[in-house]
């Protein structure tokens, strides 16, 4: 009787320690991916664009992912990756990565010219894939746009993205000069996309203040 | 149903339906009242029983236990006055063995000088030749004229000038003989000195073992008392225990602080040997390789400390012959200093680190990098910290097992208190649990007064019918009595 009861009390507190043991571990790893902007005006705003890269550079550990992409006229490409980067897991190797990282981005501010449509999907897209392929734990995608997007003749975009598990973050939101005349535009610029987001299983939000992007990468 | 069509089931009327709900409640309550007040009463008995039940057995298990901690407290009193005592003796044995272990050859020597001085001191009490006798009849002769120049008087002038020349002569021998008993007497200082000498320090050492005797006088009178379990050495060692505990938790304390430094020191680098990103559990694995380092540090200085006798933790250590003993001194050191080296440099790459990061987030600001003067300073300061905090580690062994002993006495002491208070607070407990079941009846008896009211009422006048039928049947069987006796 009594070793029953031994036997069962160790059962019940060995299985739950061996099954939590056996679950696939989490990464806890972190994967960003930056979409710019350089449509029109906003390729002036790429200035704000690198305090921001700086910031993230200097966030991200070892292990961590980090992509760049242009919003371009069809930004479903990989020519429109900027720069793209796994910091090595030694810390040394990983500065010397992030030294080259930002050294490209600064290469890419210089020479950057604007585009005539914004394919925003495209380059959500985009990020969806890179951030899969990081496998990483928690996934970022930055939005740098003024969200309004402008796709070429025949291009199909409006379908659903799968966003299960990313966090998607609209940053520099600029108003346009239609959205002063109504600002319901501008709201329903964002409510539209909050919406598309949210449907299809991503977390939304947007940091207009620049001075708040610190604890962007907490949740 | 929902609750409000219950409530007004009787009546729309809120109020009266309510009050037929009271009536039917306190009619149900009245009805019930003998077995409900004898459940309620016998759920208080049984409740006091089992919390009385409860606090005595608690307070069997706490008087058991202080029995025990009582046994702990003079069996480590006991071990720690016998190793007292051991080292007091050891103590002596090294004063014998260094000061009086020579007493032999000490004895001998003193001897030598002594008989040396006794020969020097004969040699330095044989008279010298005392002057002669007759210089009474020289002073009688000198005395004489010296002007006669008669034979009689030359002849004793020439007595005279023979008996002077032979006095002077005489006295010469004499103050050399004199000069040489000094001599000796001078030869005799540095043996006295010596002597001297040799006295003082068996003095010393003597006075050394008498301090020593009234120490180990004093620890023994201890350790009978303790051997006797008298009361007065049970509270010296509880306060003892209490003191120790408190004495070695702050120094435990402060060396888990210095832990800490220490791995902050070296959890940066050691991501750089054991990559950044991998995990085990929620844990870096860098950081649970800069612990396991100081972990080992501490182990290999428990060890060490085990080695030298200076603590006793583990039997086995202290059990080994010197040899095997004095191997693994030298193999734990070994193993520390290797250890103290691998720190030393991590705590410099860390500083390489910290700088090139720095340097990178002033490039990512867009700030020319710049290299700081006197950088070596903190560099040198680090290195010099990750060698030192290893063997600083190493002492954590005294007040670690000041702690475990004394821990065992205050967390015996403890957990009794908490026994003893959990025993009263059970038996007031359940003294409160009666007669809170006593008050629930009286209270019960509250909510139907009006039937109880009417019951009492009705067994009264029940009662006086009584009484006044059984007072005319009584005054019936009287009258027929009388009949018959008239």
């Amino acid at each position: 009787m009594i070793r029953r009861a031994t036997t069962a009390v160790a059962a019940a507190f060995l299985v739950p320690v061996l099954l939590t043991g056996c679950s696939e571990p989490r990464s806890h790893a972190k994967a960003v991916y930056m979409l710019l902007d350089t449509s029109g005006t906003y390729t002036e705003e790429i200035d704000k664009a690198r305090t921001i890269l700086g910031y993230l550079v200097a966030t991200l550990d070892s292990g961590d992912s980090l992509g760049v992409a242009r919003i371009d006229s069809r930004s479903f490409s990989e020519k429109d990756i900027v720069a793209r980067t796994t910091f090595d897991s030694r810390p040394s190797v990983a500065s010397q990565q992030k030294r080259e990282f930002i050294k490209t981005i600064d290469k890419f501010r210089k020479s950057v010219k604007g585009s005539p449509y914004t394919d925003i999907s495209g380059g959500l897209l985009q990020a969806v894939e890179y951030l899969e392929e990081t496998g990483a734990g928690h996934k970022y995608v930055l939005i740098f746009s003024d969200l309004a997007e402008d796709l070429k003749k025949g291009d199909f975009r409006d379908f659903p993205i799968p966003l299960d598990g990313i966090h998607v973050i609209a940053l520099n939101v600029t108003k346009l000069r239609s959205d002063n005349v109504d600002p319901r535009k501008y709201l329903d610029r964002l409510a539209k996309w909050q919406e598309r987001v949210s449907s299809n299983g991503g977390e939304w939000r947007v940091v207009n203040d620049l001075d708040h992007v610190g604890n962007m990468l907490d949740s | 149903m929902a609750s409000t069509d219950i409530l007004l089931l009787w009546s729309d009327h809120a109020a009266l339906s309510v009050t037929i709900w009271l009536a039917i409640a306190i009619v149900f309550l009245y009805l019930a009242r003998g077995p409900a007040h004898r459940a309620i009463r016998s759920l208080g008995v049984v409740l006091r029983s089992s919390l009385r039940f409860a606090a005595k057995a608690i307070s069997g298990t706490e008087q058991k236990l202080t029995e025990r901690n009582r046994e702990v407290l003079l069996e480590t009193g006991k071990q720690a006055s016998q190793r007292l005592l051991e080292r007091e003796f050891h103590r002596v044995n090294a004063v014998v063995t260094r000061d009086l272990g020579a007493f032999p050859s000490l004895n001998r020597r003193l001897s030598e000088q002594i008989n040396k001085m006794d020969q020097d001191y004969q040699q330095a009490s044989e008279e010298p030749p005392a002057p002669p006798s007759w210089t009474n009849a020289v002073t009688a002769m000198v005395k004489l004229r010296s002007d006669d120049e008669t034979m009689v008087g030359n002849v004793l002038g020439h007595i005279r000038t023979t008996a002077e020349n032979q006095h002077r002569t005489a006295m010469d021998e004499y103050r050399k003989a004199n000069r040489v008993r000094h001599g000796l007497l001078r030869g005799m200082m540095p043996y006295w000195r010596k002597v001297s000498q040799s006295l003082q320090d068996i003095g010393k050492s003597i006075l050394g073992l008498e301090e020593r005797s009234r120490i180990i006088d004093n620890e023994m009178s201890r350790y009978e008392e303790i051997v006797a379990g008298s009361s007065q050495a049970e509270r010296s060692l509880a306060a003892s225990a209490m003191t120790q505990f408190f004495i070695a938790g702050t120094v435990l304390l402060v060396a888990v602080i210095g832990g800490v430094v220490n791995f902050y020191l070296i959890a940066l680098p050691m991501s750089e040997m054991v990559g950044g990103n991998s995990v085990l559990g929620p844990f870096k694995t860098s950081s649970i390789a800069a612990l396991v380092i100081i972990m080992l540090e501490i182990a290999m200085g428990l060890f060490l400390m085990e080695s030298l006798r200076i603590t006793r933790m583990f039997p086995l250590i202290g059990a080994l012959d010197d040899q095997m003993r004095k191997r693994m001194i030298w193999m734990t050191f070994a193993i520390l200093l290797i250890l103290a080296g691998v720190e030393s440099s991590l705590a410099y790459m860390r500083d390489l680190l910290a700088a090139d990061r720095e340097a990178l987030r002033q490039t990512l600001a867009g700030i020319q990098a710049t290299n700081p003067e006197f950088r070596w300073i903190p560099s040198l300061g680090q290195m010099v910290m990750g060698f030192i905090l290893p063997f600083a580690l190493t002492f954590v062994a005294i007040p670690l097992e000041s702690f475990i002993h004394s821990s065992r006495t205050v967390g015996g002491s403890t957990l009794a208190a908490v026994l003893r208070g959990l025993s009263v607070v059970l038996r007031m407990f359940g003294n409160a649990t009666y007669h809170f079941a006593n008050m629930l009846a009286h209270v019960y008896d509250l909510l139907i007064f009006i039937p109880l009211r009417l019951e009492d009422m009705f067994r009264n006048r029940k009662a006086v019918s009584q009484d006044v039928a059984v007072n005319s049947e009584a005054g019936k069987n009287l009258a027929e009595i009388e009949e018959v006796r008239l």
